[in-house]
């Protein structure tokens, strides 16, 4: 502990620390809390059965109560140490609970049946990691088919969003051809007007194009977004022409050039828009909500977002099902902190 | 994954090889773009015209031909209020109260967002140690799905939540904080400071990180207190950024919703109901759907995303000259 503190407080220059100092680490410290705080306790809880979330006030880690099985008994009889009264100091096994007293046996004698006083009882507990939360989630919803429904979207716009996008940038960024600041206008153009403020038209559209209702529906319509052709097409320009007249005495069709020369050597903005991609995809919602009424074409967001009004207090799936719609995002973000950053200060948006 | 792409790229070569033969090169690149036009004309510019014919039509049918022309009723609907104020004097009082708990939300959020990006990014600039990691933390949750930040928030905030049971640790009574209404729109603008603060905070720190050291030095050396250093040296340099940030911001919180409506619902009652919900509840979640009226509201929502942007345009130009 010592250490940490001594590693804390040491300042670059290795100089003493100041009030200033101070001062910004008791912000980094509180920034931690607020930012990170909020997710453990949404971990933490997520592990904790149904009854132990409904305990006022809560506890921080996950307990779950010691249960026993005893003879004659089919289900397992939940364990409560006797705190006072005539058993007091005993283990016992609750039968049932009738107004404020309770009916137990002891698990050694299951024969006598004992009257205890329920203000006299403590419940057993162990830290225990309530599992079932999770594996509920697939046995009692249709969790999968959410799962594969914001995967497949995810996968397939990101793909679909990478080769058309890459192929407009590769035609602005290395063609002469007439027309060519006309298109790029209109690229600049739609920049301007976000897809929140068409909503009625894209819905027509989508509609007559007999793709609502279907994944398809959430797919195309945002495949061809203005950033990503800016950001590939920014990149393409710095490629050095050359390569493409050497490409093109060797008799290379415009097409391998474009595969086998432009998109290797632009696979760090591809990476960059890729990882965005799957961002916008796969935390996308207002459209979503518009284009998929069935739940069997639900995503994750959408299954959640009508869950917590449905199941209202089933708070143990809810948590649950949270912390899996978070985790692929969470992964990626920890493997590609850097990349995400730049990427998103590059392009100026998410 | 280049492998499995090989023979689907070797099949699309076929026909650009035949157009290629045939009208040349420079031209070729139209068939480059094709793809990305149509998306576009479907997805992007024809919706933009269409959201006219629907703003000047009327009725409940979403098809073109089955909408009769009602000119600018749509938007006389939306405009009609004896006091603009008070939304209760309006035939359309929903988009009115919309459109003032937007205006409220846009000032408090972009405000206090961009105060404490700006504090953020002062504080990471510091000779800290674990830079990355800190950045890492203040950035996070920018990456959260807005259904996933309601939710993680509404734990904490319900009735038997960790709060209430701070408040009660310290001898204060639990609250329904989502009930009142004061509360659920003040969590709102919490809930969208603390999901978003992280991408003005990277921006700002790249433009903190920009300022050229010897700056600072020479004010050192000139006996310059911190304060001064800061008000003379680091807000004037700072100054392009800033404003790239804040009309960014601006941009983004007009269009609040989705965090919002996973978090609040809207409510209660129409507290936390912004604009972008008023057009998805009149044109989609409720019956009659009235895409008119609806598009109505995009339009003119999109007048002030517009103007914005224009903003944005003219101070990026701004901070590129220098």
């Amino acid at each position: 502990m010592g250490k940490i503190v001594e590693f804390m407080t040491r300042t670059r220059g290795g100089g003493k620390m100041d009030w200033t100092d101070w001062l910004t680490y008791c912000y980094l410290v509180l920034g931690i809390l607020l930012m990170f705080g909020p997710v453990i306790w949404l971990v933490l809880s997520s592990f904790k059965t149904e009854a132990d979330l409904q305990r006022f006030p809560p506890r921080f880690l996950p307990y779950a109560q010691e249960t026993v099985m005893v003879d004659g008994y089919e289900d397992p009889l939940p364990l409560f140490q006797i705190t006072a009264g005539e058993y007091e100091g005993r283990t016992l096994a609750q039968l049932r609970r009738v107004g404020l007293v309770a009916q137990m046996i002891d698990p050694a004698d299951p024969e006598t049946r004992l009257r205890v006083d329920i203000s006299n009882r403590e419940p057993l507990e162990h830290l225990s990691l309530a599992v079932e939360n999770y594996t509920g989630l697939f046995e009692r919803f249709n969790f999968l088919r959410f799962l594969w429904n914001s995967t497949f979207i995810t996968v397939m716009a990101t793909v679909i969003m990478l080769l058309v996008n890459s192929m407009a940038a590769f035609a602005l960024s290395k063609y002469k051809f007439r027309g060519r600041m006309t298109v790029l206008a209109i690229v600049i153009g739609t920049l301007m007007i976000p897809q929140t403020v068409v909503l009625v038209p894209l819905f027509l559209i989508t509609q007559q194009l007999g793709m609502l209702n279907s994944l398809w529906g959430v797919i195309i319509p945002g495949a061809a977004t203005p950033t990503g052709v800016f950001l590939l097409r920014q990149y393409m320009i710095t490629i050095p022409d050359e390569i493409l007249d050497a490409a093109r005495m060797d008799k290379a069709s415009e097409w391998k050039i474009f595969w086998r020369i432009i998109l290797p050597l632009s696979a760090p903005a591809i990476a960059v828009l890729a990882i965005l991609a799957i961002m916008w995809r796969w935390n996308d919602f207002l459209w979503p909500l518009i284009v998929l009424s069935q739940t069997e074409n639900f995503t994750l967001q959408l299954a959640l977002n009508s869950f917590q009004g449905e199941l209202n207090t089933e708070w143990s799936s809810l948590l649950a099902m949270t912390v899996l719609t978070l985790l692929p995002i969470a992964l990626v973000f920890m493997f590609l902190q850097k990349y995400i950053a730049t990427g998103i200060a590059s392009t100026g948006g998410k | 994954m280049l492998s499995i792409l090989s023979p689907i790229m070797r099949i699309i070569e076929i026909p650009l090889q035949a157009l290629q033969r045939r009208f040349g090169i420079q031209r070729l690149a139209w068939a480059f773009l094709l793809p990305n036009l149509v998306l576009f004309g479907l997805f992007a510019f024809l919706p933009i015209i269409l959201n006219v014919i629907y703003a000047l039509t009327g009725g409940d049918n979403v098809l073109l031909g089955d909408r009769p022309f009602v000119g600018m009723q749509n938007f006389q609907t939306l405009g009609a209020c004896s006091n603009y104020l008070d939304p209760n004097t309006c035939t359309k009082d929903l988009f009115w109260r919309a459109v003032w708990n937007t205006v409220w939300f846009v000032t408090l959020q972009v405000g206090f967002m961009v105060g404490f990006a700006l504090l953020t990014a002062l504080v990471l600039n510091r000779d800290i140690r674990a830079r990355g990691f800190f950045r890492g933390v203040f950035f996070f949750p920018v990456l959260l799905s807005p259904v996933v930040v309601a939710l993680i928030w509404k734990w904490i905030l319900q009735r038997n939540g960790v709060l209430n049971a701070g408040l009660e640790a310290m001898g204060y009574d639990s609250f329904a904080w989502l009930v009142d209404r004061g509360w659920a729109f003040t969590w709102s603008v919490f809930l969208s400071v603390w999901a978003h603060m992280g991408f003005y905070t990277l921006i700002l720190l790249a433009g903190l990180q920009a300022i050229p050291r010897d700056v600072y030095e020479a004010a050192l050396m000139d006996r310059a207190s911190p304060w001064r250093s800061f008000t003379k040296i680091t807000l004037p340099l700072l100054s392009p950024t800033l404003l790239v940030v804040l009309v960014l911001a601006l941009i983004k919180s007009v269009q609040v919703f989705e965090e919002v409506f996973a978090f609040t619902g809207g409510g209660p009652g129409s507290a936390t109901t912004f604009m972008i919900q008023f057009i998805y509840q009149t044109g989609f979640a409720g019956a009659p759907r009235l895409f008119g009226l609806a598009a109505a509201a995009s339009i003119l929502l999109a007048l002030v995303l517009v103007l914005l942007t224009a903003l944005q345009l003219w101070a990026n130009r701004r901070n590129v000259d220098g």
